[in-house]
């Protein structure tokens, strides 16, 4: 019986939809059988982050209206042969979707796949509640920053409150430099607040905005950002891994500094 | 100490004041209501009670807070008002 597992955020431009490709990615390369839905309808980008935007035959709308069936529209991914993408569609919005549907498709889909994995939209409307309908855990994707970690504060309420609990947070694009000068928030200081258990902190990564224009996740590589998310999809496998140590080698300054700052 | 890492330091880090401010809008933000409508539901309370009773109005005490369940691990949102009430209130006159 396969896991739903829904990516969300509350606000836009965290990560959501590189974090679904990245975490996707790397559970195929563990052996997973994987599936990712790009829930955002009218507004699909899942595909163009996975390199697949080109195969797109069927969309999601097309599955649940029973215009074709599922197998028809899922795309196989050019890499891993246990990775597939249920793209959205482009022309349609999100009341063309109910979260009854989406739920119904999910549960069809945990016979055939180990882990469906669902990027939700921005926002706490239909789009939202099409994307958690049928999930039994979510990763919370925020960046150190206070309207994001709000947002997701608000996500974990709305998920209890669908009785979603086995949450777990991603802090994504975290800068150590900022940290350590003390403009930006810790991964600790936004675990303290949202008071849920950490998952993996990405680091900022510019090899991230390069995978993205080539379409191809960073998952596995020997970027930073790629280790710390083949780390976070261990970690859902139920993997204890160590916490990567995001510090960059210090000047003998900084070092000096930092004493005093304690 | 102090001295000398308020001299690396300057004044108050941004990510503390960030923080901060986290904290305070995360708290509102999970309130049932907003501290305007509280405040509004405790003057209407107090208004209600003291009609019948002479009440202390300074060691009143009415706030939203969650508790668990005695017969199960849910957690409900309660209503707890703590009014105490003076001496003299069996003599208080009964407005009409």
């Amino acid at each position: 019986m396969g896991e739903v597992i829904v990516i969300t955020s509350g606000k836009g431009g965290v990560g959501k939809t590189t974090t679904t490709a990245n975490v996707g990615t790397g559970l195929a390369m563990l052996g997973k059988k994987v599936v990712l839905i790009d829930t955002d309808i009218g507004l699909r980008n899942l595909d163009v982050v996975m390199g697949l935007e080109n195969r797109i035959v069927y969309t999601l709308v097309d599955v649940v209206e029973n215009t074709c069936r599922i197998k028809q529209a899922l795309i196989k991914d050019k890499r891993y042969p246990n990775l597939y993408l249920l793209p959205s569609a482009q022309t349609k919005d999100k009341t063309a979707v109910s979260p009854e549907q989406m739920k119904k498709l999910a549960d069809e889909l945990r016979d055939e796949f180990d882990y469906i994995l669902m990027d939700c939209p921005a926002g706490i409307e239909q789009g939202f509640k099409n994307a958690i309908a049928g999930a039994d855990r979510a990763l919370i994707v925020t960046t150190p920053e206070v309207s994001a970690v709000r947002d997701a504060d608000r996500i974990i309420g709305l998920l209890d409150a669908n009785d979603i609990r086995d949450n777990h947070l991603i802090v994504n694009r975290l800068r150590t430099d900022m940290v350590r000068e003390g403009n930006m928030l810790s991964s600790d200081d936004v675990v303290d607040l949202l008071g849920i258990d950490l998952i993996g902190v990405v680091p900022d990564d510019e090899q991230i905005v390069i995978a993205t224009n080539t379409g191809e996740p960073l998952v596995g590589s020997d970027a930073k950002a790629g280790k710390a998310y083949m780390n976070i999809c261990k970690r859902v496998l139920g993997e204890e891994v160590p916490f990567l140590d995001l510090e960059e080698t210090k000047s003998f300054f900084e070092k000096f500094k930092a004493i005093f700052k304690k | 100490m102090g001295f000398i890492s308020n001299f690396f330091k300057g004044s108050e880090n941004s990510s503390d004041v960030a923080k901060n401010r986290l904290r305070l809008a995360i708290t509102s933000d999970r309130a049932v209501c907003s501290p305007e409508v509280m405040e509004q539901l405790k003057m209407e309370i107090v208004a209600v009670i003291s009609k019948y009773l002479n009440i202390d109005r300074e060691g009143l005490d009415i706030k939203l807070t969650k508790t668990e369940l005695e017969d199960s691990s849910e957690t409900v949102n309660v209503l707890l008002a703590n009014i105490p009430i003076r001496e003299d209130s069996s003599n208080f006159r009964k407005r009409s």
